[in-house]
């Protein structure tokens, strides 16, 4: 079941970009920067950028990412990337 | 398109540059890549140095590497770094520690936007000594106490390997270990007076695939500032972007206000103008010339029928350039041997020198003594003209 996601990470939950991230859009998608952890992260898809800065809006990450037009065969591929981003602190559950 | 192939194209702003704030300093490292030593009388005023910081936040430059030179002894300093955090530029200064005080260690541990470094280049006073100067071991040392016993966590420990500190990596990381501390390791270059000994002082072959086994080893936990991205012709790359990101995601600003492609490459071919030009820093980020042209395909010249091309893209322009091989060929530290050949024909003496010698004339008390004669003239003798640079790129 694609939706659940990898462990840690519930695209069923509401998650926000952690306070003290920045997020600096470019042509193949985003930097984020996190001014805690002092740790780069590239989005290399402008979509998941989309979603990201969707998040705090959404009830959940599934949410924001339907809101964003991902369909059903892209959800575990932005899913993947998001728990990618909550593992590194720059998502939190909000 | 694959992200090195974006950022070989260049982005709009750096995702993040080096900033040297003054060419003084209280050490005479024999391999300073700035060959600094005395204040340049031209060096940014703090209001020019502000407008840098609010160009680099209206740009969304995250983080600034500052150094020098040792920054910390601009009267200016910490004002300037309150000021970039204020402006949501985060600070990584780089610092021989000599004022790294219990007090100022406790005002960076209280701060989630400063990161520090101490530079250290043996994990012994004797190695490091041999290259920083008499005394430098015991600072950077004292340094790190004062910071540990503040409570900060995770500053860096920056190391430049040389063959005399390669068999010490591990001793590295136990001194990051008992500090609290991250370890980093770069590359020596041939910059600034690191031209005079990189002979003497550059990793033998051995070396240089011991110290990649050792980084494949530790992995992430280990930071390269993307140093070593010519020894991934050895195999998998190593962590990091993997690419020469000169004028295409890094520069340097130096203390004059003057934009250089890398902070290795403190020379007019890689000048790409000065922050005091009216278009300001951006103007020459997003327009130079010289910028653009690093922003187009490269060459692979020589380097195009090797089958390791793919992985270290021929390696460090700067490394190439200061020892006077051509910047479309191997690296001299290419591991294929390719540069080592190329060594052995290229005319070493007529090499380019690095530009703007700010060293001490005479050195400093407890200097490094060099091992050879150089080929450098007298200190003075060699000092660029006081009108050097100015109304460059203006």
């Amino acid at each position: 079941m694609p939706a659940a996601g990898p462990a840690g990470f519930d695209l069923e939950r509401r998650y926000a970009l952690h306070p003290q991230v920045a997020v600096r859009p470019e042509p193949f998608g985003a930097l984020l920067y996190h001014f805690g952890t002092r740790r780069l992260s590239f989005l290399k898809d402008p979509r998941l950028l989309q979603v990201v800065r969707g998040l705090a809006d959404a009830p959940s990450a599934h949410a924001a990412c339907t809101a964003a037009g991902v369909t059903e065969a892209e959800l575990a591929r932005l899913a993947r990337a998001l728990a990618t981003l909550a593992e590194t602190d720059m998502l939190e559950v909000a | 398109m694959r992200l090195v192939d974006q950022f070989e194209r260049g982005l709009d702003a750096p995702i993040c540059l080096t900033w040297e704030l003054t060419y003084a300093c209280n050490l005479a490292c024999a391999h300073c890549l700035s060959s600094s030593g005395r204040r340049d009388p031209r060096e940014l005023s703090t209001v020019e140095a502000k407008a840098v910081v609010d160009e680099l936040e209206r740009m969304q430059v995250f983080y600034v590497n500052i150094g020098g030179g040792e920054p910390t002894v601009r009267p200016d300093f910490w004002e300037l770094v309150d000021y970039a955090t204020a402006h949501k530029v985060g600070v990584k200064f780089s610092t021989n520690g000599v004022r790294i005080t219990p007090s100022v260690a406790e005002r960076l541990a209280a701060s989630d936007y400063v990161d520090v470094q101490i530079s250290l280049d043996g994990a012994t006073a004797e190695v490091n000594d041999a290259v920083r100067g008499t005394g430098s071991y015991a600072t950077a040392l004292r340094a790190m106490d004062n910071l540990h016993a503040a409570g900060m966590r995770g500053f860096k420990i920056s190391v430049v390997c040389t063959r005399h500190n390669v068999d010490q990596l591990d001793a590295f990381a136990a001194l990051a270990d008992r500090f609290g501390a991250q370890l980093r390791l770069t590359r020596l270059r041939p910059s600034g007076r690191g031209a005079d000994v990189w002979d003497q002082l550059h990793l033998l072959p051995g070396q240089q695939k011991q110290l990649y086994d050792w980084l494949v080893e530790h992995g992430e936990g280990v930071l390269t500032g993307d140093s070593f991205f010519h020894l991934a012709a050895y195999g998998s790359a190593l962590p990091g972007l993997n690419l020469c990101g000169a004028g295409r995601v890094v520069c340097l600003i130096d203390p004059v206000g003057d934009v250089y492609a890398c902070p290795f490459a403190i020379h007019e071919n890689f000048l790409a103008g000065n922050v005091r030009s009216p278009g300001g820093f951006a103007g020459v980020w997003r327009t130079s010339q010289l910028f653009r042209s690093l922003r187009e395909p490269q060459s692979a010249g020589a380097c195009g029928s090797c089958g390791a091309y793919d992985a270290c893209r021929g390696g460090c322009m700067a490394a190439k350039f200061f020892t006077g091989l051509p910047l479309d060929g191997p690296d001299p530290e290419c591991v294929v041997g390719h540069g080592a050949t190329a060594l052995s024909t290229v005319d070493r003496l007529g090499a380019p020198r690095p530009a703007g010698d700010h060293s001490h004339a005479g050195g400093v008390r407890g200097g490094p003594v060099p091992v050879t004669i150089g080929r450098r003239p007298p200190p003075h003798a060699c000092d660029e003209s006081p009108l050097a640079g100015i109304g460059a790129g203006a």
